[in-house]
């Protein structure tokens, strides 16, 4: 059965690929070079130019992108219905496995592994593809296939006007599987395999339209930022190999108890060995979660469809960082000081972000910073040692980010492709279900009461408080205040965008709500919104987190914190919903009642305001600290080093100089009789002189 | 073990082919002839090399196939044999010759014969290379190599193919002078040039050091290893596609293949103390041939300097002598013949049809050339090293590998990974993705049947390598653990030896 969840994703990417390659071929059929060019080239130019695709003289006019999302207006490929229709069916049965799965694994205790075949070995080094199905997993699985499947049904009609839907759903499947495999992992290996898989379906379908620059720069950026986390969660392997001789979890769990207070000598110091080998692996965390210092690739992600957004960059992908943390929790709970560090990044990051998130426009980014600003409550509550409490909050923002960004995609379909919340506006009269749709995902997402969010971010928020320790009281603090933030601007995106005066009457008459099959998988989410929350509480807080996780998360110190949190006073349980209400109230009072506050604000406090606008300047300081200097010494070290320095003094040097050697040496043979005459006249008087100074003695 | 010298076959039926198609003549019959000579000579031996892999007994770290004749007075044998680590590189070689061939079907028009001899006599040197077990033998081999390589790029190069050939023939020969030297050194100390009682051979530690470096001055040129890599983007550039998939895929692989065989072994005390300089050397290959990759304009340099940055790789795992070090720089060569030859050929793809090699020249192929993007897609991660392609499985090994004896330098050098991403992914984003804009572009054509059949089989082992490595890690494992257990014990040999001297005194 697990094998049929993880690899049914495969096999539909695999088919949808191979429609879409085939299709494509057969529209652009292949040639050998150097053949004669038959009849069919010249047509081919000429279709280009009557689909209004790029050609010479309309690329001038056509390339200044705003950034809005334009499909090419070609046919749809062929053999689209099929491609949609098998992965997205096989998706559904692998989401129906999997709830069985969680019953089975959750409830009923049937824990599995299942080994497929054996990977990388080299001496002591073992490493096995195999399906490691716990509680944990099985909490991973129901996320990951629900929101994939319903994301593939939403997409049907999101991609309707795309012509390149199979190999949109080949790449969306192939996620699901990536996906899948990591978090089926059993070892460090296979969960390095699903971490970059995943890296690359993001990579894929952030660039899915390839003919926008931005949205190349963006996969690239999505790729190498990850690769910069991936480079300490490789060195985390290593680390981790080095001091126990293995790579799979129950291994390295057991030898690290052993470990404790020992030593590593990493790079030329001595460092506590679990600090080092936790953090690490936390950087790859950093990277894929898009935590503070590596959160600038996840905006910029947005340049993707939308439903990707929601499936890779809200609900599922991004939460791997988080879910590796739980996954590791028995490492983590041998070094507090790494704790630590989760926890301070975790809460930065939710505090950042949420400051970000309240001046921009783009209606996707808003919510993508939000989803930074959610991931860092995670690590603030994994960095605690609430592991079960974080995933908690994973459970829930998988439904509740899904159904903003779908619904967010509902309103850009709308719009005809405008993301900029300043020009929309009255929206709810013309599309009232998403108006609803968003409405129920801002209010969990912002944790109104007997909402998911509510459930799980209180317990996210009481859980900082309890824990003793600086970065906790750190974690505290910040995830209360950005609770305010998030209610703020959620508020914002709902109010500007479905609330007050059209921006624009022409594109406002023109909106319409999307078909069914978008809408159905807004309303299952919806439902989620309210059912993935107390009906869950039990099993993720308290004593029944014990039992339902069992082995699979470390609750160390979990079982105090539950006990303390009940006794918290009344009024820390209340911080939270009061924060929310004053975001609220302060984003009603903006952009419904005085409407020119939020303008004069930006104009008195020009400097801040620029700076939120511009995310901190990070891009910019990136820009000038790494990606300028890098590609500076690449030129200097091509042209200096190579063509100079090497070349200079090696070989190019060498045969110069032996050429003008040889130079000089032609120059000496004149091919004149008096040269040479003259030449040895001289030689024959200095051998003369020689011999009469110092010849006789 | 057999009963017929399967391991001369392999190696001279390819001279056999060549000799037949030298006689053939230079009417067009007689070219499309040479071509499938050719084609049906490099296939035959690739089917017979299969029997080797067939016949080989994975389980047993010596030589197998050996094959021994008194030749140059008694002193110096003919000798072939092969063990684990030699036969992946001999099945390397024929596997991709016959790719190699049909690469050149169309791309080469004239002098076809002749190119076509040039290619069957290097198969059977560096088949040679990998089989010989006497010294001299592998000297000359090794050395011949270099002959109708310098051909292939001087006759059928690019337009500054003068250059680039005289610049690979002077650093090549270079090092191969001090190799000799070295050789004639190891024959005066240990009385004969057999290998396999070279290997258990103790030589004197002065000499050790002094070979050690003649030696590499020949293997770092070949690998090759910064500094003297400066030969290879230009003979890369200049070079006809197919001599640029066999100096990636097979000849940089002899350098690596020397220090397995001599270096390792026959020289333990001067790698264990030199070793330092390796790691050094091979974290600024990584580094600074990545960056310098950054910022390359032409398709082949930007390969051809990731092709030295993958190579460092191999060398720091080499002389990790952990056995994942060793097994990792065994597989990451393997892999790289692979996926740097396939990279060649797709750079070959588009050359074939435009004519040119520079990178501002390209850009929105998908739009034209789907099977194309998917195929160099492929390869961009295999060359990128992500898991579950071949590529990452030899990365991953040398790193872990070399981890346990010296953390700066696998820090360093996973720093590779970051920038491997980011010139390979620059240079597919530059050349497939974006908008159709270039005129000359309108009418480019996807591959062919033929191209199509050269691209398969190495999608297709690039993948299944990346999954599942076993069969190939297995292959050498133990050899490569006998290679180690030597190691170990002739420097433990070593040390109880001086300390005895010294109790002595």
């Amino acid at each position: 059965m697990y094998e049929a969840i993880v690899l049914l994703p495969l096999l539909g990417a695999v088919i949808a690929g191979v429609i879409s390659l085939v299709g494509a071929h057969n529209r652009f059929p292949g040639a050998e070079p150097g053949a004669p060019h038959d009849d069919h080239a010249a047509p081919l130019a000429a279709e280009d130019r009557a689909h209004g695709a790029p050609s010479a003289d309309m690329a001038g006019s056509t390339l200044p992108h705003t950034g809005v999302e334009e499909p090419e207006h070609a046919p749809s490929a062929a053999g689209s219905l099929g491609a949609e229709l098998i992965t997205s069916t096989f998706l559904a049965i692998a989401c129906l496995l999997s709830w069985y799965a969680f019953y089975d694994v959750g409830f009923l205790r049937n824990e599995a592994r299942e080994t497929l075949f054996s990977f990388i070995g080299s001496a002591d080094l073992h490493s096995a593809w195999l399906l490691r199905i716990d509680p944990l997993t099985a909490v991973m699985l129901v996320v990951v296939t629900t929101v994939s499947s319903l994301v593939h049904i939403y997409s049907i009609g999101y991609m309707e006007e795309d012509p390149y839907k199979p190999r949109f759903f080949s790449y969306l499947s192939f996620f699901t599987f990536a996906m899948l495999m990591l978090v089926t992992a059993d070892n460090l290996l296979q969960l390095f395999f699903g971490w970059e898989g995943v890296g690359l379906a993001s990579y894929l379908l952030i660039g899915f339209w390839y003919h926008k620059p931005e949205a190349n720069a963006a996969a690239i950026k999505a790729f190498i930022v990850n690769r910069v986390g991936d480079f300490g969660f490789s060195l985390g392997i290593f680390a981790a190999f080095y001091l126990t001789g293995a790579i799979d979890f129950d291994t390295v769990f057991d030898q690290a108890a052993g470990l404790v207070g020992k030593n590593i000598h990493f790079l030329s110091w001595n460092f506590d060995a679990l600090t080092v080998v936790c953090l690490l692996l936390f950087m790859g965390a950093m990277g894929k979660s898009a935590q503070f210092l590596l959160h600038t690739w996840l905006p910029d992600a947005m340049e993707g469809p939308t439903p990707v957004s929601a499936l890779i960059h809200a609900a599922t992908m991004v939460t791997a960082g988080v879910f590796m943390v739980a996954r590791l929790s028995p490492l983590f709970e041998l070094a507090p000081n790494a704790k630590a560090v989760v926890t301070v990044i975790g809460a930065t990051t939710a505090m950042f972000a949420a400051t970000v998130g309240l001046v921009q426009n783009d209606i996707k980014r808003i919510i993508a910073y939000s989803t930074c600003s959610q991931l860092g409550y995670m690590f603030a509550a994994m960095g605690a040692g609430a592991y079960s409490v974080g995933m908690f909050h994973l459970f829930t923002h998988a439904f509740f980010k899904a159904l903003l960004f779908l619904g967010s995609g509902c309103v850009i379909l709308a719009m005809h492709h405008e993301q900029d919340i300043r020009k929309m506006g009255g929206l709810r009269h013309k599309i009232p279900f998403t108006h609803w749709m968003m409405v129920i995902g801002t209010l969990a997402l912002t944790g109104f009461p007997l909402t998911a969010g509510f459930f799980s971010k209180d317990a996210i928020i009481s859980a900082d408080d309890v824990v003793q320790g600086g970065a906790a009281a750190y974690g505290f603090i910040m995830t209360t205040l950005a609770a305010a933030l998030t209610s703020f601007y959620s508020w914002r995106l709902i109010f500007k965008t479905f609330w007050g005066e059209p921006y624009d009457r022409h594109h406002y008459e023109a909106a319409h709500e999307s078909p069914k099959v978008m809408l159905v998988p807004l309303a299952i989410l919806a439902v989620g919104c309210f059912a993935a929350g107390w009906p869950f509480v039990s099993i993720f807080t308290g004593h029944g987190a014990d039992v339902f996780f069992g082995t699979s998360l470390k609750l160390g110190t979990a079982d105090t914190i539950f006990e303390e949190v009940e006794r918290l006073p009344i009024y820390v349980e209340l911080l939270p919903t009061a924060m929310m209400a004053i975001g609220f109230l302060i984003a009603l009072w903006f952009y419904i009642l005085r409407p020119d506050v939020p303008v004069a604000l930006a104009r008195d406090q020009r400097i801040l305001y620029e700076f939120l606008l511009n995310k901190w300047y990070f891009d910019e300081i990136y820009d000038f600290l790494f990606v300028r200097p890098v590609l500076w010494l690449g030129r200097l070290l091509w042209k200096g080093g190579d063509g100079f320095l090497i070349d200079g003094f090696g070989p190019d040097g060498v045969s110069a100089r032996v050429l003008d050697v040889t130079k000089n040496v032609i120059r000496l043979q004149t091919g004149y009789l008096y040269h040479y005459a003259f030449a040895m006249l001289i030689g024959v008087a200095a051998l003369v002189t020689w011999f009469m100074f110092a010849g006789p003695h | 073990m057999t009963s017929w010298p399967i391991l001369s076959v392999v190696t001279f039926l390819p001279l056999a082919g060549a000799v037949f198609i030298a006689f053939l003549s230079e009417d067009p019959a007689g070219v499309r002839n040479a071509r499938w000579v050719a084609l049906w000579t490099t296939l035959i031996v690739f089917a017979i090399s299969l029997i080797l892999v067939w016949r080989f007994d994975p389980s047993n770290g010596d030589f197998q196939f050996l094959e021994k004749h008194p030749w140059l007075g008694g002193t110096i044998n003919y000798e072939m044999g092969v063990d684990g680590i030699s036969l992946p590189f001999v099945i390397l070689t024929t596997g991709l010759m016959p790719i190699c061939i049909l690469a050149s079907w169309t791309a080469i028009e004239s002098r076809v014969r002749e190119y076509m001899v040039a290619f069957l006599v290097l198969e059977t040197l560096m088949v040679g290379t990998f089989c010989a077990l006497d010294l001299v033998l592998f000297y000359l081999f090794f050395e011949g190599g270099l002959i109708p390589m310098f051909l292939i790029i001087g006759v059928w190069g690019g337009p500054r193919r003068v250059y680039a050939s005289f610049k690979f023939f002077l650093y090549t020969l270079l090092g191969s002078v001090l190799m000799l030297l070295a050789i004639m050194a190891m024959y005066w100390n240990a009385g004969t040039t057999d290998i396999p009682t070279l290997l258990h051979h103790a030589f004197p530690r002065s000499l050790q050091t002094w070979a050690w470096l003649a030696f590499l001055a020949s293997f770092a040129v070949k690998m090759p290893m910064w500094p003297v890599h400066t030969w290879l983007p230009d003979a890369h550039v200049e070079a006809p596609t197919a001599g640029s998939v066999i100096l990636a895929a097979i000849l940089l692989k002899m350098g690596g293949y020397g220090f397995l065989r001599f270096s390792l072994p026959m020289f333990p005390e001067a790698s264990q103390q030199l070793a330092p300089l390796i790691y050094a050397l091979s974290v600024v290959a990584i580094v600074y041939t990545s960056l310098v990759a950054l910022v390359q304009e032409d398709m082949k340099k930007l390969i051809a300097y990731s092709s030295v940055a993958h190579m460092g790789f191999v060398t720091m795992g080499i002389f990790a002598v952990t056995a994942q070090g060793v097994a990792g720089g065994i597989f990451q060569m393997i892999s790289h013949g692979i996926v740097s030859a396939a990279l060649f050929l797709c750079v070959g793809v588009v050359y074939d049809r435009m004519h040119t090699r520079e990178i501002a020249a390209y850009g929105g192929l998908v739009n034209r050339m789907p099977l194309y993007a998917f195929t160099f897609m492929m390869f961009t991660l295999a060359n990128v090293g992500l898991p579950g392609t071949s590529g990452f499985v030899g990365e991953f090994l040398t790193l872990i590998g070399t981890f346990r004896v010296n953390t700066w330098v696998a820090t360093l050098a996973t720093l590779g990974t970051i920038l491997s991403a980011a010139y390979a992914l620059w240079l597919y984003r530059k050349i497939v993705f974006g908008r159709l804009e270039k005129p000359s572009l309108f009418s480019i054509r996807d591959m062919g049947w033929r191209e199509l059949a050269i691209f398969v089989p190495l999608i297709v082992l690039t993948l299944i390598l990346g999954v599942y490595p076993k069969p190939v890690l297995d292959f050498s494992s133990a050899s490569v653990t006998q290679l180690i257990d030597n190691y170990r014990h002739a420097l433990a040999a070593a040390q109880t030896a001086g300390q005895t001297a010294s109790l002595g005194r």
